[in-house]
């Protein structure tokens, strides 16, 4: 039996006096996308630069591909691409993929990558000349020319258009489909939703819940909206068909779960108009990640 | 399907296998694909190659051709082209060396590395076959214009090979621990202070007996020193092995070298 992709056991990582991760504990499966999603300063880069190799935990265990993030063994295994930086600024954009590939005894072809990429018209470009999205991408290239096993991905369409965050998910999702295993950071909640077979959600340090994308939204609809902070709900529950459900979380923002239909949609907004409110953001759609972020934690993603 | 006539046609990417094949390259191609582009990066750097060859050449040649300083009699050209030589050493092993291994670390190059087959140990030989590459180069061309200014050396060419092996132990020991311990703008600075001091105190331009007897036993003890005093007692003096330089330059080397090692922060 394979071990997993990825295991933490009661992550604990410190710098001086701040916690960074506090107890962490995820599991990423062997070929499957795990997307670790949370808001800057949760702790996900401190979690996957461990389990890199690059920084020492503090306390609990870390196992990649079954072995301590630091054996050198894991090196052509797994695949990395830092958050920003790590090439030389005056390094050609081709050349510095050509030096990478040389590390690997079978690597794909650096031009093949990079005219997939987008960025064979920069083969000469030095690294600084290259926008954000051409860096980037041409991290993203360095990260998957060896072959690996498994990809570490630090916010992997931070900064990318449209466009180039497509091929991006593109290669991910084709990576996925070739069996290689793939981590990766966001606080974008399409991308985790779009992507990953996997999510783990954390924030100051903790896991605050992990599962499917689909799991962790729920099939049902639900009508939400924002009004003043307070509204007492009783009175909207009684005029709701039995089975709804009416609840504020966080202050200010109502969610109403159950049988969305036309009706339902009335009495809420007749019981807005009697309570002299206007809801505003009123919308009927399932819950997105980023509303599962905000009702576990009371605070927005971004 | 498109055909490679329709100019409208969307490129098609490439497939890549993607399916996982890890493996790291053999030790060695790892190693001189690093020192390869370490060696490009160096040709191509505008600032790099002035402090490595036209300086050189120019004190060279400068201070052969005109009688601007005073070497204690004898041939300027004998006196000037071991200094210069110790000088391009240190230019490459030492000031270089430290100024773009610290930009490096400070652009996470050296981590990024890290997550490569690359071992640590084999990024670091990389870097002393690129320094040994350049200097290669940097001692073919000095050699050949103190050739024709009339320079005829003489002594043991082991012995100056030795002397030049240790010396830039020494020097890449003294810019590494530089590199990896101060941020990069202060390597920067350091790094070329340094060199400007000891091209002034080391011999290279004039003679340490110009100093006062109370300074010299100090200045004799520093690495450039060393360097120039023992490639100008073989060179110059046809010396067979001048074991005090090759001393001092020893003590440098396993004193830095092992700072270094111990200092090194990679991030």
């Amino acid at each position: 039996m394979d071990s997993p992709a990825v295991e933490i056991i009661d992550l604990v990582k410190r710098y001086g006096g701040t916690t960074a991760v506090d107890g962490l504990s995820l599991r990423a499966e062997r070929g499957a996308v795990t997307a670790v999603l949370g808001p800057n300063g949760a702790g996900k880069t401190s979690t996957v630069e461990i389990c890199e190799g690059f920084r020492r935990a503090d306390g609990g265990t870390v196992r990649v591909l079954g072995q301590a993030p630091d054996d050198p063994t894991l090196r052509p295994r797994v695949g990395v691409m830092l958050q920003s930086g790590g090439v030389p600024p005056a390094t050609r954009c081709a050349e510095w993929l050509r030096l990478v590939s040389r590390f690997y005894a079978r690597p794909l072809d650096s031009t093949a990558l990079l005219v997939r990429l987008g960025l064979d018209e920069h083969g000469r470009t030095p690294y600084r000349r290259l926008s954000g999205g051409q860096q980037q991408r041409l991290s993203l290239a360095a990260a998957v020319i060896g072959r690996p096993e498994l990809v570490f991905l630090d916010e992997p369409t931070a900064g990318l258009d449209p466009q180039a965050r497509h091929a991006c998910w593109d290669l991910v999702a084709e990576l996925r489909g070739a069996g290689v295993s793939v981590v990766l950071t966001t606080h974008h909640m399409d991308e985790a939703e779009r992507l990953a077979d996997q999510v783990v959600i954390i924030d100051r340090g903790k896991v605050v819940a992990q599962g499917s994308p689909a799991s962790l939204t729920g099939a049902e609809r639900q009508l939400r909206f924002r009004a003043r902070p307070g509204l007492a709900l009783e009175e909207l529950l009684n005029a709701l068909p039995a089975g709804s459900a009416a609840k504020e979380s966080p202050a200010g923002h109502y969610i109403i779960e159950g049988l969305v239909a036309p009706e339902l949609l009335a009495t809420v907004t007749a019981w807005c108009a009697s309570e002299g409110v206007t809801a505003d953001d009123l919308r009927i759609e399932r819950r997105t990640l980023e509303d599962v972020f905000l009702e576990l934690t009371g605070r927005e993603l971004r | 399907m498109t055909t490679p006539t329709d100019p409208a046609a969307p490129a098609v990417p490439p497939a890549l296998d993607l399916t996982p094949a890890p493996g790291a390259a053999p030790f060695g191609r790892m190693v001189l694909a690093q020192a390869g582009a370490e060696v490009r990066a160096t040709l191509r750097n505008g600032e790099q190659l002035l402090l490595t060859l036209v300086i050189p050449v120019l004190l060279l040649v400068g201070f052969s051709v005109a009688p601007l300083i005073d070497v204690g009699g004898g041939s300027r050209v004998e006196f000037l082209t071991p200094g210069v030589l110790a000088l391009a050493v240190m230019s490459t092993a030492f000031t270089g060396q430290a100024i773009a291994t610290g930009f490096e670390r400070r652009y996470g190059v050296l981590k990024r590395l890290g997550a490569t087959p690359l071992s640590r140990a084999g990024l670091l030989l990389g870097k002393t076959l690129a320094v040994l590459a350049v200097e290669v180069l940097q001692v073919v061309v000095i050699v050949a214009v103190a050739l024709s200014l009339g320079w005829r050396p003489q002594g043991s060419f082991a012995a100056a090979v030795l002397l030049v092996l240790l010396g830039t132990a020494a020097f890449s020991g003294l810019g590494l621990l530089m590199a990896g311990t101060l941020r990069a703008e202060a390597t920067l600075a350091a790094a070329n202070l340094v060199y400007l001091v000891l091209l002034g105190a080391g011999g290279v331009m004039f003679p340490l007996s110009k100093f006062p007897d109370s300074v010299r036993p100090v200045l004799e003890l520093l690495p450039i020193s060393a360097l120039t005093g023992g490639l100008r007692a073989v060179l110059t003096g046809g010396a067979a092995l001048p074991l005090g330089a090759l001393a001092v330059l020893a003590a440098w080397a396993a004193v830095s070298l092992g700072l270094a090692s111990r200092t090194f922060r990679w991030e």
